[in-house]
């Protein structure tokens, strides 16, 4: 051939004929696993997706606070003053709201995994807010110019090129007064006939003090003749406006708002997205002066996890050590006995779990089997039987026998496909029975012996059922805490990292367990 | 095998048993001789293997003693018998390099590290395997895993090796080759092999004797030559290379010769090797090279038989032929190039000479 490019029969190359026969492949292969990869991504991944976001999102704070979060940003929190005036009259403005929504006590119960006691600030802070005196800054502008309360004058506002980035606080307050009224007469509420409340008047005022006199005289000349009145005149007039007492106030509805904490808790949890979950989830939490740990009666999670890993680790040795002589059994008898024996290996996964561990209770109660045939033949006395369950021992004892299957399986199947002549070998070179197994048998098995312990691993950090049915208080698990906060606390956040943090702390196993012993070593069948 | 650094093996009435109503291996008598090759020769199941494991300690005899250089062994474990082994699908250890292979059974000798890197070596490059070293036995070819696996067995300097069908996963050029490898290697080395198979070819190009196992019994025990030319009974007539089955009864007996009427009616002179009496039925072995098709000259057994099949082999053409009744009867001919077209219904004469016709005990 001369060309260097090979080519089909009809001159295509034969390079692209070749890609397009197999895209034509992939495309078909493709569409047939196209409905369980929905499903899976459906059902599977988007839920633990979701629900590990959670742990890091915070949204409820600044979308129910928005004016407040967003003017605390300029507070200096590390200082010993309490926000200025404006913060207070802001949070008054958002409460009014919230208040109408019903949000302030879903606020307050996010506030209060931070800080205690914030929920109740809350629950007194929306029942008493709407009495607040809030008319003094809209009587001062419908005192300066009476078109301050007309909804033309507002439009003129609106309608202006500097709203809303020179009226942040107002353009906050302005929307939130739309959902107040809203909320409150109907969404189909023609707002181009009404005025804002007095707390949006309020916005606009702190608006105001921060106009440079570029902005002042950009609104007083407008073009537009509503909005050149609403400000000519009013730059200096606005100065002797009231300066408001909101702070007293709201400091008269809750002490709470007084303490320095209130406030800082509010502005570390201003963002969106923050890693006070996280901090939670390994007893410590993060303050204005950093992360410091919790005080020593509060610290539970870091213990639970140590708990957690290291009886797992127990449990996943003990199946090795009871499982390995089983699966050698049933590798080494003739098939016929083996998969008789092998049906008793599997029995327990016919049998519920639930099944399974209650019979454990009757098993290892104070009063049950275990004890009384102990005190009969005399081991122990009557009046010290053993304590086998609801503490550390029962949940071992259970999860063991439980998850024995999972270790005795991978074995059975890596040592089936082990040749007896290897160990034949070994001897026929003079390795003693024990040298043949440590040096030939035993290292051959390494891959079931991995696979089982993964399996066996992995199952058991995340064991639920077992540890509350038989662990008492003493031997629960992480995986009991995490449904505790799913289900009773309602702190789904913390549930969140809790659950992020044992994913996390698999994953780095498993690729530990790769980097050594390498998963492509893992045998499960 | 005068100088010779193999070990005598003696089986004295073993007899072996798996489930108490079956015996596998009955009355096994053998002696074998310092620096001998022998090979167990048999169809599966004959129970040259049981006898093989009964060497190597991994199946206790029912009944009967072992001797290794006139030592009973058997209450020695395997391990304390210095016996090498080479084992039908090599057994290499699969988590070790090949040299590790190699290693193993020197470690466990305690040999000094230095000595033991150069017995390594020494049996590696026996083999040729010198740069495979480090390898592992996956990454080698079957040829290459069979020679590691003998170099493995002999590493430690066993007085004597067992090879169990060591050959039998290999193809058939490469079964030939290492065939005489190992040969030469027995030659060199002086020690005792006790060779297992079930190919015929293997065990009388291989060996000094050859045991003929069948039914747990040893029906022959000879050269390789001896047991071609002259084979005790039917069972290895029939075995041991190709073979015409010709039954009919002994009319006569005339000490080592005997007359011999078929079932058609035809007479033969026979040797008599394995026969009862006058009167009774007797089955005569006739290899196929051995018989002249139109004989020149008069030979001392003249029959006529009708072809049936012709198959061109290039040097020599088979023709099946249908003689005295059997219709399976095979003669080769020597492809002298002035061949004549063989036409499948013609008659042709055949003869041969008494003595390379058998007059054996009867089968069916």
């Amino acid at each position: 051939m001369a060309s260097d490019q090979l080519t089909t029969h009809d001159g295509k190359s034969l390079h692209k004929s070749l890609a397009k026969a197999l895209r034509r492949e992939k495309r078909r292969s493709l569409v047939l696993i196209a409905p369980l990869l929905l499903f899976v991504v459906v059902t599977f991944l988007s839920p633990i997706g979701d629900m590990l976001f959670r742990s890091v999102e915070n949204s409820v704070v600044p979308e129910t606070l928005p004016g407040t979060t967003r003017a605390l940003q300029s507070w200096d929190a590390t200082g010993t003053e309490l926000p200025h005036e404006q913060v207070f009259a802001l949070l008054a403005d958002d409460m009014m709201l919230a208040q109408e929504l019903k949000l302030h006590t879903r606020l307050g119960s996010r506030l209060n995994y931070d800080r205690p006691g914030m929920s109740s600030i809350f629950r007194k802070s929306g029942r008493r807010i709407k009495k607040m005196e809030s008319d003094a800054h809209l009587d001062a502008f419908t005192g300066f110019n009476p078109s301050w309360a007309t909804p033309a004058g507002w439009a003129a506002l609106r309608d202006s090129e500097l709203w809303p980035q020179a009226f942040p606080a107002t353009a906050i307050a302005f929307n939130n007064w739309t959902r107040y009224v809203k909320s409150d007469e109907g969404e189909n509420t023609d707002l181009s006939t009404l005025t804002p409340y007095g707390f949006t008047y309020s916005a606009l005022y702190y608006d105001l003090q921060q106009l440079s006199d570029e902005q002042w005289s950009d609104l007083a000349g407008s073009d537009d003749s509503t909005l050149a009145t609403l400000f000519s005149g009013l730059s200096s007039t606005s100065a002797s406006f009231p300066k408001g007492d909101y702070k007293e106030q709201i400091l008269a509805i809750d002490d709470g708002w007084g303490e320095l904490e209130t406030w800082q808790t509010l502005y570390r949890l201003s963002p969106r997205y923050v890693d006070s979950y996280y901090w939670a989830s390994i007893d410590r939490e993060s303050t204005i002066n950093g992360i410091v740990h919790k005080s020593e009666n509060e610290r539970i999670y870091v213990k639970l996890f140590v708990r957690t890993f290291g009886m797992s680790l127990l449990i996943t040795f003990l199946c090795i050590l009871l499982g390995y002589p089983i699966a050698y059994l049933l590798a080494t008898l003739p098939t016929r006995t083996s998969n008789l024996l092998l049906i008793f290996v599997l029995l327990p996964f016919w049998t519920s779990l639930l099944v399974r561990t209650s019979a454990w209770k009757v098993l290892l109660q104070q009063q049950g089997v275990v004890n009384n045939m102990l005190v009969k033949i005399g081991i122990i006395g009557d009046d010290s039987r053993l304590a086998l369950i609801n503490n550390m021992t029962g949940t071992i004892i259970t999860m063991t026998h439980i998850l024995l299957p999972f270790m005795i399986l991978p074995l059975f199947s890596v040592m089936k496909t082990i040749s007896p002549s290897y160990v034949r070998a070994a001897k026929s070179m003079g390795a003693t029975d024990w040298t043949a197994f440590r040096k030939i048998y035993f290292p051959n098995t390494i891959p079931g012996i991995g696979a089982g312990s993964i399996l066996v691993f992995i199952l058991s950090i995340g064991y639920y059922i077992t540890p509350e049915l038989v662990g008492g208080t003493k031997g629960v698990f992480i995986s009991n805490r995490i449904a505790y906060h799913i289900s009773s606390s309602l702190n789904w956040g913390l549930a969140a990292a809790l659950a992020a943090i044992l994913l996390g702390a698999v994953l780095i196993l498993y690729w530990a367990y790769d980097r050594v012993v390498g998963i492509d070593n893992v045998k499960l069948g | 095998m005068t100088t010779t650094n193999g070990a005598a093996v003696k089986f004295e009435k073993v007899q072996k048993s798996y489930d108490g109503h079956k015996l596998v291996v009955k009355d096994l008598n053998l002696d074998i001789a310092p620096g001998e090759f022998l090979t167990m020769l048999g169809p599966s199941g004959s129970g040259k293997t049981t006898c093989l494991m009964m060497l190597a300690g991994f199946e206790p005899a029912t009944h009967g003693e072992i001797f290794l250089n006139n030592e009973p062994i058997n209450n020695v474990p395997p391990h304390k018998r210095g016996i090498g082994m080479v084992f039908q699908n090599y057994a290499l250890f699969p988590h070790m390099t090949v040299a590790e292979n190699l290693a193993f059974p020197l470690k466990i000798r305690k040999i000094p590290n230095a000595d033991r890197k150069a017995k390594v070596k020494k049996a590696l490059d026996m083999v040729e395997l010198g740069d495979f070293a480090n390898r592992r036995p996956i990454q080698l070819s079957g040829g290459q895993q069979q020679r590691v696996a003998v170099a493995r067995a002999l590493v430690f300097d066993p007085d004597l090796v067992l090879m169990d069908e060591p050959l039998g996963a290999l193809d058939k050029q490469l079964r030939e080759q290492m065939q005489y490898e190992i040969k030469h290697i027995h030659e060199n080395l002086g020690v005792t092999v006790v060779y297992v198979t079930h190919d015929q070819s293997e065990a009388l190009t291989m060996s000094d004797r050859v045991a003929v196992f069948e039914d747990g019994i040893i029906q022959q025990l000879s050269g390789p030559d001896k047991l071609y030319e002259n084979p005790q009974n039917s069972f290895v007539a029939q075995f041991i290379g190709e073979n015409n089955k010709l039954s009919g009864t002994l009319v006569s007996i005339d000490g080592a010769s005997c007359r011999v009427r078929l079932d058609d009616g035809t007479e033969l002179l026979a040797e008599a090797v394995n026969i009862a009496g006058i009167g009774d039925k007797t089955t005569i072995s006739l290899r196929p090279e051995r018989i002249e098709f139109e004989p020149v000259e008069s030979t001392e057994n003249m029959v006529n038989g009708t072809i049936s099949e012709v198959i061109y082999h290039g040097d020599h053409l088979r023709v099946v032929m249908d003689v005295a009744g059997n219709d399976e009867f095979v003669v080769k001919v020597r492809n002298r190039g002035d061949q004549r077209n063989l036409e499948i219904g013609e008659v042709y004469s055949l003869g041969w000479a008494a003595r390379d016709c058998k007059a054996l005990d009867f089968v069916a």
